[in-house]
């Protein structure tokens, strides 16, 4: 039955490159945002917050096609992207990461945002009267205090992105060795005559990688609480 | 010397005070509500007047009219707030030496010592806030305070949050450091006793403004009994034994004479 052929293995390791790779880029861009929606006021911040939920509610092929209409070829940032820096998305498995970043952007934002609203503003407020100037009471106050929020956005951010189908498919097709990850493998497998097998082994290890993402979740969060609040 | 000269609306509540101290530790004495802890918050650039200017040394920390207001971080104000506000994830020596690193001054073992002895706090250094008593943590947080170098120190009602055993534990230490660091202080009460314990100065302030200025005798007048050869004076001591303690419904001219 674990008798992983290689085209599997290379959608697993895919899988959780994508995985990986769009959880660690998203998470300072998520930290920033969900610090501004928690802590300033400014105008059009509802429509911000509406526009970072939207591919929460959004259908995902919605948000794979819109995908490809900007980041593709041919599309407004994705044809200067590639004529000016040379970065395509379209097709590659860069593509699948930004759309795995994506789709799972608001799942890693929310958790973070609700601890930084948890902090005691008070603490900051102290921080300051000490010398320490905003982005010195950010570095060391804020983030640490939100640590446990951070952690549980990337694993939320990650269990997000390693099961993403809709939007990946969409935007950067299922191409075996590029793009094909865990979930369009099983996709694949599932519509051929005898890859039940195949399908059900896929099904296995995603279970397994879920679970082991949850437990290290659990065992970091516990980790990260007991640290802020003295051993 | 500290001079302020604030004005602040702060919804139905309006704060106008203007006092100079060249104490070594002013009292700021009034009943809760009236506005102690906002006017220290200005002081400290926690609040902005809406008119007004701060002073300290001749450095102008707020001026409205010139529109300067120096953020919290560039004063060097130290503030102790009635509740500490230890940073819950750093230990107490990290919470010490937090001030000295944001502000990149160089270590100063002795300075150190020196802080950690008067405050008794040297066997707390490797616990967290979390695992501290309450007077523990008023005695790590005034550490905190003065290790970050300030050339003021402001005290909001650092015995506020203790019951009354712990208050007596920790008062010596303010005199200690009254009488030992070279460091001036505002210190906000609604307690005249630890006020006359304490303060050298005193600022009275009742709705939001200051009804009375002067030295420590406005509190020692009343408890002395009546001098019957000054038949003034004793009036005025009949007076102020009148009022109940800590309440503020005295004449600023019965201090004028009084503080003489």
């Amino acid at each position: 039955m674990l008798d992983i052929s290689p085209t599997e293995w290379t959608a697993i390791l895919l899988s959780l490159r994508v995985a990986i790779i769009a959880t660690l880029v998203a998470t300072p861009f998520g930290i920033g945002l969900a610090w501004l929606l928690a802590r300033r006021d400014f105008w059009g911040k509802s429509a911000l917050d509406a526009l970072v939920h939207l591919p929460l509610v959004l259908p995902p092929v919605v948000t794979g096609y819109l995908l490809l209409l900007t980041f593709g070829r041919r599309g407004l940032v994705g044809a200067w992207l590639a004529d000016h820096l040379g970065i395509v998305f379209a097709f590659r498995w860069t593509g699948a990461a930004l759309a795995c970043g994506v789709m799972s952007f608001p799942l890693l934002v929310r958790p973070i945002r609700l601890s930084i609203e948890a902090i005691d503003r008070r603490l900051e407020q102290a921080a300051g009267t000490l010398g320490a100037a905003p982005w010195q009471v950010f570095t060391t106050v804020t983030l640490p205090l939100a640590l446990p929020g951070v952690l549980a956005g990337m694993v939320l951010g990650f269990a997000k992105a390693i099961g993403e189908f809709g939007a990946t498919i969409t935007f950067v097709s299922n191409i075996p060795g590029e793009t094909q990850t865990i979930s369009s493998a099983i996709y694949s497998l599932i519509q051929t005559p005898d890859g039940d097998t195949a399908a059900l082994r896929l099904v296995v290890i995603s279970i397994v990688i879920a679970m082991g993402a949850l437990i290290a979740s659990e065992w970091l969060a516990r980790r990260a609480t007991k640290r802020l609040h003295g051993n | 010397m500290l001079r302020v000269d604030v004005a602040k609306q702060l919804g139905e509540f309006s704060l106008q005070a203007a006092f100079t101290s060249e104490g070594r530790v002013t009292g700021l004495f009034g009943a809760s509500g009236a506005g102690k802890t906002s006017l220290i918050g200005m002081i400290a650039g926690l609040l902005r007047p809406d008119r007004g200017v701060i002073s300290i040394d001749g450095e102008v920390l707020d001026d409205t009219s010139m529109r300067v207001h120096v953020p919290p971080h560039r004063r060097r104000i130290g503030y102790v707030f009635q509740d500490a506000r230890l940073f819950p994830h750093l230990s107490v020596a990290q919470n010490l030496d937090y001030g000295r690193r944001m502000n990149r001054l160089a270590e100063d073992p002795a300075q150190r010592t020196r802080v950690t002895d008067l405050l008794d706090i040297g066997s707390l250094l490797d616990r967290r806030p979390g695992q501290l008593s309450g007077g523990e943590r008023q005695r790590v947080a005034l550490g905190r305070a003065l290790l970050s170098k300030p050339r003021l120190l402001l005290l909001d009602e650092p015995l506020g949050s203790l019951d009354e055993g712990r208050k007596v534990e920790i008062l010596p230490y303010l005199v200690r450091l009254r009488d030992e660091a070279s460091i001036p202080m505002v210190y906000v009460s609604h307690d005249a006793a630890e006020l006359r314990q304490v303060a050298t100065q005193i600022v009275m302030l009742r709705n939001g403004r200051v009804t009375a200025f002067g030295g420590v005798k406005v509190f020692r007048a009343r408890s002395r009994p009546p001098d019957r050869s000054n038949p003034e004076r004793s009036s005025i001591a009949a007076r102020l034994r009148d009022v109940a303690d800590g309440t503020l419904l005295i004449a600023p001219i019965a201090f004028a004479t009084a503080a003489k």
